[in-house]
């Protein structure tokens, strides 16, 4: 048990009704100016251009349609948009890195816009390679689930994250497919036996 | 030097699967986590700041359309600390909840309590270099769902949370001192540790209220803290 002075905070599952809080135009009202986590990348970032599509699955193999994806990603130099990156003075412009995305009301599948991420410093001096930053929340999911995309068409077999999933097979859960170019699939399984590799970070 | 947060104690957490809460069977991976040490991805995360916020996005009485919203008036405010007690400055709380007859403001829901056209039921805030952060409202009224076929929710605000970086991002709710739903509540009761729940149950704060205008109530929230570096673990290349 780690020694602190204060435990944390429980978490309590974000319901079906999430968007209010979070996309109100999703639950049908406008309370705010400007809705955080729109856009990824501006029109004026730099960087490959990529579309991703794919759906949330539940046990029974249903497309979850409440479910929030929210996306953190490096720009396409592998800097992130935070104080703490000591490259952030290089920042991408136009860029932000976080989005919301939810699965669409009537058939769950989700679409990401983004630019293709570069690869990020890892520790021990070995680099990561390009990957999303995911995390979901919905009815039914008592704490947010934190997992990673990769893409198919980077060289993967370095990564250090990657190299510690067993067995190796499961690896392939966190990598979309290439379905054209500049279009990804990529399908997340909250359990059966494609289920997804989620992380405790 | 970039200092990693102290690992999850998940034990104070509600576990994925939790009959009670039927959604939660279809929907709770089975397999392990994969533990991972903290690099740059997830010692990062968005940070927002007051430019991105409307002045009355903190006010659920007034934000929806100017004119009061019908129920309790109640101020909700207090700090957000780390697990070392420290402030979390700069950390965006928000909220969304239901009207005081209990009814969302969401295109799925239906239940029959009506809409009050002056309540939205949502609202956002930063905290102050100090952690604090204060927001008004409506106190929610309770409301049934489907699980059994007479479930009901005790009163509750959500609460989205981000700190510092992902390794702190928390989804919660709020509960109401007394409230007689709770040991009912199949989503509350995911909690597997009594004292665990307490700390979401806020406290009605009679000195934080408004004579003649508003009662308040007071809810502190606790994100992960960072390990004290004894040892040099520098992340490499950062």
């Amino acid at each position: 048990m780690p020694l602190t002075d204060l435990p944390e905070t429980p978490s309590q599952t974000a319901g079906p009704y999430i968007h209010i809080g979070t996309m109100p135009r999703l639950a049908g009202f406008t309370p705010y100016e400007a809705e955080l986590g729109r856009a990824i990348a501006g029109p004026n970032c730099p960087g490959a251009r990529v579309t991703i599509e794919g759906h949330v699955l539940d046990g029974t193999g249903a497309p979850c349609r409440d479910m929030l994806i929210e996306v953190w990603q490096a720009d396409p130099n592998g800097i992130y948009a935070h104080p703490e990156d000591p490259r952030r003075a290089d920042l991408a412009k136009d860029f932000t890195g976080f989005a919301r995305i939810a699965t669409d009301f009537d058939t769950g599948t989700f679409r990401i816009e983004t630019v293709k991420p570069g690869r990020v410093p890892g520790r021990h001096g070995r680099a990561q390679t390009p990957h999303l930053n995911l995390w979901l929340v919905a009815r039914g999911v008592n704490i947010g689930l934190s997992t990673r995309m990769y893409f198919d068409d980077e060289d993967n077999h370095d990564d250090p994250l990657l190299g510690m999933v067993e067995p190796p097979a499961r690896r392939e859960t966190l990598i979309a497919a290439p379905k054209s170019e500049s279009r990804y699939t990529f399908d997340i399984h909250l359990q059966g036996p494609q289920e997804t590799v989620f992380l405790d970070i | 030097m970039i200092a990693e947060y102290h690992q999850r104690d998940r034990r104070m957490h509600p576990p994925a699967l939790t009959p009670d809460y039927k959604t939660t069977v279809m929907r709770s991976p089975r397999l392990p986590l994969l533990s991972v040490e903290n690099s740059l991805s997830e010692i990062s995360g968005p940070t927002f700041s007051h430019a991105a916020l409307g002045p009355r996005d903190n006010d659920l009485i007034l934000n929806h359309t100017g004119e009061a919203a019908i129920g309790e008036r109640t101020i909700v405010h207090g700090r957000v600390l780390d697990e070392n007690g420290r402030p979390v400055p700069n950390a965006l709380l928000e909220v969304w909840q239901v009207n005081a007859g209990g009814r969302y403001r969401h295109v799925k829901d239906g239940y029959l309590a009506p809409l009050d056209p002056n309540f939205g039921g949502c609202g956002r805030c930063l905290t102050d270099s100090e952690g604090n952060y204060h927001f008004r409202t409506v106190k929610p009224g309770a409301y049934p769902f489907r699980n059994y076929s007479n479930s009901w929710r005790m009163a509750h605000i959500h609460f989205s949370i981000f700190g510092a970086g992902l390794a702190q991002r928390l989804i919660t709710q709020m509960y109401f001192e007394g409230d007689p739903l709770r040991a009912q509540d199949p989503i509350a009761q995911t909690i597997p540790d009594d004292t665990a729940l307490e700390r979401l149950v806020a406290p009605l704060d009679l000195n934080a209220s408004v004579p003649l205008d508003c009662l308040a109530y007071r809810f502190d929230i606790v994100l992960r803290g960072r390990r004290q570096t004894l040892f040099e673990n520098k992340l490499e290349g950062a």
